[in-house]
């Protein structure tokens, strides 16, 4: 069932807020052991939460478009009176004292968050192998990676825990786990939903979004989360487009006169002949609904990744340089002989797991002095020319279209022992994130019976065109139903 | 430590020249921080004045306060600055104990206003001296050591952080090497500070109490001999008075005299200046440079004022102070001394207020500058807060003028105002408290005091009218100090004629 569905359900009196929460919480008692999408599962703020709506339906009034939907909530966004720790040991045991934005808005709506999903630690990694609290399983085969970093956000829709999640996509941290595990995942335009009460990784990369099993829950998702906020200073003061209608447009199957591009760059090096098959097959089904496809070139987006694998960690660098053992979370050593700064030396050798400090090295190298220029530097030289690609090639065509991944879910501890490999996921995702435009990740298919992401891009703001081609690609191609846990 | 011989002042300008500049900190009196809605009121209880975003919890984003922005655009427009059309925030990565977020939110290579300068008078020539850049910076929070008998870290049990603090906007006003002012520099110094201090007071942006360390002072200062280039300099940190900045000069040029007459070398150094001795003592050393790995502040949009802000901002500056003590040193027919001491007060508004509202300027000056004055003083507040009005101190001087009140009962009146009685005439009245020169009421007073002292009467009555202050001393006692004096006088000697 989708979360309008639902909705519609709890919005006639078939059915109770409470009794979809209560459905939802037994499955995740039922199959979580085995997924392990939740980092904690907030069982009473759920039930409270279902039982508000409820009154305040049962009082008539007027409940939004998602009341009393269950939802799940990335671990790194902060959530008051709840655990919060970004899948790391620096922030066991820390409650944050406040709401972030996004979370207030779900409030706000109506919706009830189920809990808190498992992630790559401060959402660094392609894999969620990365978390300090035990790797997510794909519900799809659960001896393989669910994606990441967001990959409990994915499980748990995957494994029918939650019928909508939050994720936060700083390099396709939403969408790359979508594709493997078959879902949607939406990365909006960057300021169009606020990073506020968002642990940061890469300030100016972050973007939270919706992740759901529909387009249309997506948008719906979106629509609740996004828009202006004072307390962001890079959020954009202008309304969400009208994501709802547009994905409703797209789901009539109509796509005349658009036009796609097809990036040059992307064709298929790199990529396994199942994705790049199930790619092509999309596609057809495309121009089947009216739509063009043409060739266009962006011929900077090969140096995506190096530029990208320098502006974040060193933004990441800076950022977690508040994590010291003072104010909150874990704090080693403190016997009352060591020193301040032995104290904090420790606290953050047994609070980092080995890719956060891998990537704390990695920034903390390129902002230094004498090496600024030819690392940070040059990198935000490239991502400059990144975005001059994708301004030209969004005056050629209306959104640009890839896969979304370069391989379906590989197996535990495959590319662990090799970054540059786990790097490689993020392949197809990073050049939006770098540019800043909206992007989603939408099932198209399977390759080895895995699930296949297609990866629609648009320009900045534009979000409502990629929904349209996404709903479009959907109504075509159908949604996919993982094998029973 | 070998004793070494200080070359005296005279002797070490003598033969070295120095050269000084000075980074001057100043903590804006904004109602909210820099970066978020926290109020910045002095003297709370500590770790009050907080919130998720100075206490940098994790997700906290900061929102940048158009208010600093504003304050400190006018303070380099007040500096002749050229002001930047567009700039940004940069991250400054250095640990401190007491700084939340373990990077200060600052301005590197794109300050906010470069390039003005500031005029001083040293014995009716101007020195001009060059300012480099102003740029908007937050403030680090408090570290409190307990536990030792010197409250510093030295010795301490434990170390307590107050966040009061910690994002507080801060201008950091750096002026260009100043060199060529030979023997002067010690006394250039202070007058930049003061007419900096004088100008920053007169916009309204910062209550630059360098006591309360709303306005801290860094003092470079390097010697080269005539010709040569210019030598190693040192920083002298956190200079908390006009004076204090004086004397860390004057005792910095002496020092490294010594150490340059010894063959000796300047090591590029941070020092602290020593209230009690008037020296300064070394502190961190620069040799090796801390790395602050800076880089645009990703989580702040750039800014860019516009310009017609800008101009609006600049047509509306307040009269330079220096320009307006002079014209009000005319008004009033005060010395460039008393002028000078006026400013210091804070007092040079208060004292024009009160004579708009009436008061001659003697008068006004006089209230402000003695009563009040040692008032605020004795009590720690600002003259401003001391609890009287100008107005109010207009009224009083209106009294005394009518011969209402004498200097005396003006004085108990006023610390009636003070104490929140109400007006000078409502204090007056409330207390009775007024002069009374009815002769008839004062006959009988009189006559008391001649029949009370026989001698003094006979001695008046032999033409020693001198005497008559002690029966004038003795009516007033009668009358609680309310009776007119002269009248009392008068009355005296009708009747002893």
């Amino acid at each position: 069932m989708t979360a309008a569905q639902i909705a519609g359900l709890i919005a006639s009196g078939e059915t109770s807020a409470v009794e979809v929460a209560t459905a939802h919480l037994d499955r995740i008692a039922a199959v979580d052991e085995r997924v392990h999408a939740f980092l904690h599962v907030d069982r009473e703020g759920a039930l409270a939460a279902a039982a508000d709506v409820d009154a305040r339906r049962s009082r008539g009034e007027e409940l939004g478009p998602l009341a009393g939907v269950p939802v799940a909530v990335k671990d790194v966004i902060a959530t008051k009176g709840v655990p919060t720790t970004a899948a790391s040991k620096i922030l066991e045991g820390w409650t944050p004292p406040y709401d972030a934005t996004l979370v207030e808005r779900l409030r706000g709506a109506g919706t009830v968050m189920l809990g808190k999903t498992n992630m790559d630690e401060f959402a660094m990694g392609s894999s969620t192998e990365y978390s300090a609290y035990g790797p997510t399983n794909n519900p799809w085969d659960l001896g393989r990676i669910p994606g990441g970093s967001g990959g409990g956000s994915a499980a748990s829709l995957a494994a029918y825990e939650a019928p909508l999640a939050i994720g936060t996509d700083t390099g396709g941290s939403i969408r790359q786990p979508g594709a493997v595990t078959g879902t949607v995942g939406a990365k909006p335009t960057y300021g169009g939903t606020s990073r506020y009460g968002l642990i940061a990784f890469s300030s100016s990369l972050d973007t939270p979004g919706p992740c759901a099993r529909t387009v249309e829950d997506a948008a719906l998702l979106h629509t609740v989360i996004g828009g202006y906020d004072p307390r962001d200073s890079t959020s954009i003061p202008q309304p969400v487009p009208d994501v709802v209608a547009a994905a409703r447009l797209g789901a009539t199957g109509d796509l005349t006169g658009v036009k796609l591009g097809i990036v040059k760059e992307f064709a298929g090096e790199g990529a396994e002949p199942g994705v790049i098959a199930a790619f092509r097959e999309s596609v057809e089904a495309l121009v089947k609904l009216g739509a063009e496809v043409v060739e266009v070139s962006c011929p900077h987006f090969e140096y995506a990744l190096p530029a990208y694998y320098l502006i974040a960690p060193s933004e990441a660098s800076s950022n977690l340089a508040r994590f010291d053992g003072v104010r909150y979370g874990l704090r080693s050593g403190d016997d009352g002989k060591r020193s301040l700064e032995e104290v904090m030396s420790l606290t953050r050798d047994e609070g980092f797991g080995p890719e956060v400090k891998r990537r704390i090295i990695l920034g903390t190298y390129a902002l230094s002095s004498g090496y600024y220029d030819a690392y940070y530097g040059q990198a935000q030289k490239v991502r400059t020319l990144i975005t001059r690609d994708f301004t030209s090639a969004f005056e050629q065509v209306d959104v640009l279209i890839s896969p979304t991944t370069p391989f379906v879910a590989f197996p535990f501890g495959s590319r662990t022992s090799d970054p540059y490999q786990m790097y490689l996921s993020d392949l197809y995702t990073i050049p939006t994130n770098l540019y800043g435009g909206p992007a989603i990740s939408v099932p198209c298919g399977l390759s080895e019976g895995l699930p296949v992401g297609f990866q629609i891009m648009a320009p900045t703001m534009a979000d409502d065109r990629m929904y349209r081609v996404a709903a479009a690609l959907e109504s075509a191609v159908g949604t996919l139903t993982p094998p029973e846990l | 430590m070998s004793t070494t011989v200080l070359p005296s002042y005279e002797d070490a300008t003598a033969r070295y020249e120095p050269v000084i500049g000075l980074e001057t900190h100043v903590e804006l009196g904004t109602n909210t921080k820099m970066f978020c809605g926290c109020p910045t009121e002095f003297g709370a209880e500590p770790n009050t004045q907080v919130c998720p975003v100075c206490l940098a919890l994790p997700g906290a984003l900061p929102v940048a306060n158009r208010a600093g922005i504003e304050a400190t655009i006018r303070i380099g427009l007040a500096l002749n600055c050229d002001i930047a059309e567009w700039c940004r925030m940069a991250r400054k990565n250095y640990f401190y104990p007491d700084m939340p977020k373990n990077f200060q939110t600052s301005q590197y290579d794109e300050p906010l206003c470069t390039d003005g300068y500031v005029d001083v008078e040293i014995d009716g020539e101007t020195v001009r001296i060059g300012i480099e850049r102003v740029h908007l910076e937050e403030d680090t929070g408090k570290t409190l050591h307990v536990g030792g008998a010197t409250g510093r870290i030295h010795g301490a049990t434990e170390s307590l952080v107050d966040y009061n603090r910690a994002g507080i906007p801060l201008v950091e006003i750096v002026t260009k090497p100043v060199p060529g002012i030979g023997a002067k520099a010690p006394e250039v110094a202070r007058a930049y500070v003061t007419e900096l201090r004088d100008i920053i007071r007169s916009l309204g942006v910062s209550d630059v109490r360098m006591e309360q360390g709303s306005l801290r002072c860094d003092v470079n200062t390097s010697l080269n001999l005539p010709g040569e280039e210019w030598g190693t300099r040192t920083e002298t940190k956190n200079v908390n008075s006009l004076r204090s900045v004086e004397r860390a000069v004057r005792s910095e040029i002496i020092r490294q005299a010594s150490v340059l007459d010894a063959g000796g070398r300047i090591t590029q150094e941070t020092r602290h200046f020593q209230e009690d001795t008037g020296d300064t003592r070394p502190g961190r050393s620069k040799e090796t440079a801390t790395d602050y790995r800076y880089f645009p502040e990703p989580d702040l949009v750039p800014i860019a004022p516009d310009p017609a802000w800008v101009a609006e901002l600049k047509a509306s500056l307040p009269e330079r102070p220096s320009v307006k003590r002079a014209r009000l040193r005319e008004e009033w027919g005060i010395s460039a001394l008393d002028m000078q001491s006026v400013a210091n007060a804070g007092a040079v508004e208060l004292i024009e207020q009160t004579i708009a509202a009436g008061a001659s300027p003697a008068g006004a000056r006089k209230w402000w500058m003695g009563e009040l004055a040692r008032r605020a003083n004795e009590t720690g507040v600002e003259l401003a807060e001391v609890g009287a009005t100008p107005a109010q101190v207009a009224q009083l001087q209106a009294l005394v003028d009518e011969g209402k009140l004498n200097d005396k009962l003006a004085r108990t009146v006023l610390e009636g105002v003070v104490a929140g009685e109400g007006d000078p005439a409502e204090v007056m009245a409330a207390r009775g408290l007024g002069v009374v020169s009815d002769t008839g009421a004062l006959q009988a007073a009189v006559d008391e005091a001649i029949a009370a002292n026989p001698d003094i009467a006979a001695k008046i009555r032999d033409g020693k009218v001198a005497a008559a202050g002690a029966l004038v001393g003795a009516v007033m006692k009668t009358t609680r100090g309310q009776a007119d004096a002269k009248t009392v006088r008068d009355l005296i000697l009708a009747r002893l004629s």
